[in-house]
């Protein structure tokens, strides 16, 4: 029997299953865009070195030209597509179309991909190759434009709308981290009324 | 590229036991090195084993304060541990200060180790390449060189190794863990990688079919004040034309104990014993820092378009050691 080159595989993109034979030397960005129409994940270099084929692996940001689409089964594929809720867009394809984040438009789903993660590494408190002090007792350092740039360096625009992409990934992260505050400060009045209320229970009693 | 067959492994016995079998077999981690590699025809192999679910992804503290560093652990869980940032903040900076941050996500550390040079002529299967093809001839030595080696190189090769991360575990003294189908076997980094001499083409001491399962770093107190410091030809996402990874531990203006590891200079991470053992016990200062550099340097002997590299690597040095002077002064 001649050894099996192609398989028969199943992909979790965007929460939907899309069963499809494929040769093994298939990338899932081939996968993706030349199997399954979803052509919104860009080619560029093909070799990793431009970012334009950003997509996230379970939650994680990673380059689908050099990710093997057989070896990509079983893991949550998350594209530009699958990025808006509800048809509503995700904060940063906004800040990205308020701030004019792009020129030609060819990187930017990876470049919104690429920021989606950029901002949840920032959030888990992950240092960078820019961050002075990377010891846990430093804290997180801010969001800084240096810290962005730094961060997106693994994303190339060749129209050079760099300054406006940082723009947009500082305000996506900055509208993300004013939403986490919310929510814990209404945590916080939640459970300081749920004090409050066996408080009086208590006292009642 | 070469069709080939794919299988996944969930055990470490299982997958040595498959390449044991098949010398044309490869181990796939993150893919961005090997990928690469096949889709230019350097790499050819016929069957891919892909160890990414092995269960080697934990980073752990072991008993006797060692740090134990699983092989698929990737290069940005290994960046962002807390323990590894607080005890051996330079191997942080090593692996953030490479790649991007979308190949940091896919990257492993036993892939990482085992990446191959980025010399151009070895991708380019039209030009001579002693380490893709034994016996051609090196198209560097008389071509295009700037970044190539200064120490320990021969005629054959003149190739760096591209990793930042694995010059700082040099500084480390860093311990390759590997599993082959005949048990368990270790090799000190410092062993790791052989010299270039008259076959580039071999690059590590790894028995044939091995796996590599993880990497230990001995507790070191003076890795706490450590850092790396890594000079490119951009600001962000290149290689290295030249790096620093050192540790510090200054007494009463006393180096008490030092650690240097040098990057983008040689066919391996250099581990600068000489500058090492001229620093230690001697006075803390640009001057005895630039003097132990020369030391380490006078090994060099740099081709025609690399000779910058020599200064560029005593001013890091220097640099470098008067920063950490100065932090564990604070």
């Amino acid at each position: 029997m001649a050894p099996a080159t192609s398989s028969v595989i199943t992909l979790d993109i965007n929460g939907e299953k899309y069963t499809l034979p494929v040769d093994h030397r298939t990338t899932l960005l081939d996968a993706l865009r030349e199997h399954l129409d979803l052509t919104g994940t860009k080619k560029g270099c093909d070799q990793g070195q431009c970012g334009a084929c950003t997509v996230l692996l379970d939650g994680r940001r990673a380059v689908s030209c050099l990710q093997l689409a057989v070896a990509a089964e079983g893991r949550a594929v998350t594209t530009i597509e699958g990025v808006a809720e509800d048809g509503q867009l995700h904060p940063v394809q906004q800040a990205f179309l308020d701030l004019d984040g792009y020129q030609c438009g060819y990187c930017t789903p990876g470049q919104i991909c690429s920021a989606l993660s950029v901002i949840e590494e920032h959030a888990a408190g992950w240092p960078s190759a820019v961050t002075a002090d990377v010891r846990p007792e430093a804290g997180p350092p801010p969001l800084s434009a240096d810290e962005i740039r730094e961060r997106m360096s693994g994303n190339l625009c060749r129209c050079g709308a760099y300054v406006s992409i940082v723009q947009a990934v500082a305000r996506a992260a900055e509208e993300r981290q004013a939403e986490a505050q919310q929510v814990e400060e209404q945590q916080v009045g939640e459970q300081q009324g749920e004090k409050r209320q066996a408080e009086l229970k208590e006292t009642a009693a | 590229m070469r069709e080939f067959e794919y299988q996944r492994v969930f055990d470490v016995s299982g997958a040595v036991a498959l390449l044991d079998t098949d010398p044309d077999a490869r181990f796939l981690g993150g893919g961005t090195n090997l990928v690469d590699l096949m889709r230019a025809g350097v790499e050819r192999p016929a069957l891919l084993v892909d160890v990414r679910e092995l269960p080697l992804n934990r980073i752990e503290v072991t008993p006797n304060g060692d740090l134990r560093i699983g092989a698929t652990v990737t290069n940005s869980d290994l960046a962002a541990h807390p323990e590894v940032r607080r005890r051996y903040p330079a191997l942080t900076q090593a692996v953030l200060a490479a790649a991007s941050g979308q190949l940091r996500n896919m990257a492993t550390v036993g892939g990482n180790l085992l990446q191959r040079t980025r010399c151009a002529y070895f991708t380019d299967l039209s030009r001579p390449c002693n380490k893709r093809t034994p016996g051609s001839g090196c198209s560097a030595l008389k071509g295009e060189h700037h970044n190539h080696a200064i120490l320990g190189a021969s005629e054959h090769c003149v190739a760096t190794h591209p990793s930042d991360m694995a010059v700082a575990l040099a500084a480390f003294d860093a311990v390759v863990s590997y599993e082959t189908a005949d048990g368990p076997g270790e090799l000190a980094l410092a062993d790791f990688y052989l010299p270039v001499a008259g076959t580039p083409n071999r690059e590590t001491a790894l028995p044939p079919g091995a796996l590599i399962t993880g990497v230990t770093l001995p507790a070191a107190p003076v890795a706490a004040v450590s850092r790396y410091r890594k000079v490119r030809e951009r600001a962000s996402y290149a290689f290295a034309i030249g790096s620093v990874a050192a540790a510090l531990d200054v007494r009463d203006g006393v180096v008490h104990e030092v650690r240097l590891a040098f990057g983008a200079v040689a066919s391996r991470p250099w581990r600068a014993r000489e500058a090492e053992r001229v620093l230690t016990g001697g006075p803390a200062g640009a001057e005895a820092f630039a003097a132990a550099a020369d030391a380490e340097l006078a090994a060099a002997e740099p081709l025609p378009h690399n000779a910058y590299k020599v200064t560029l690597l005593r001013n890091l040095v220097v640099a470098v050691l008067t920063e950490l002077t100065e932090e564990a002064a604070r």
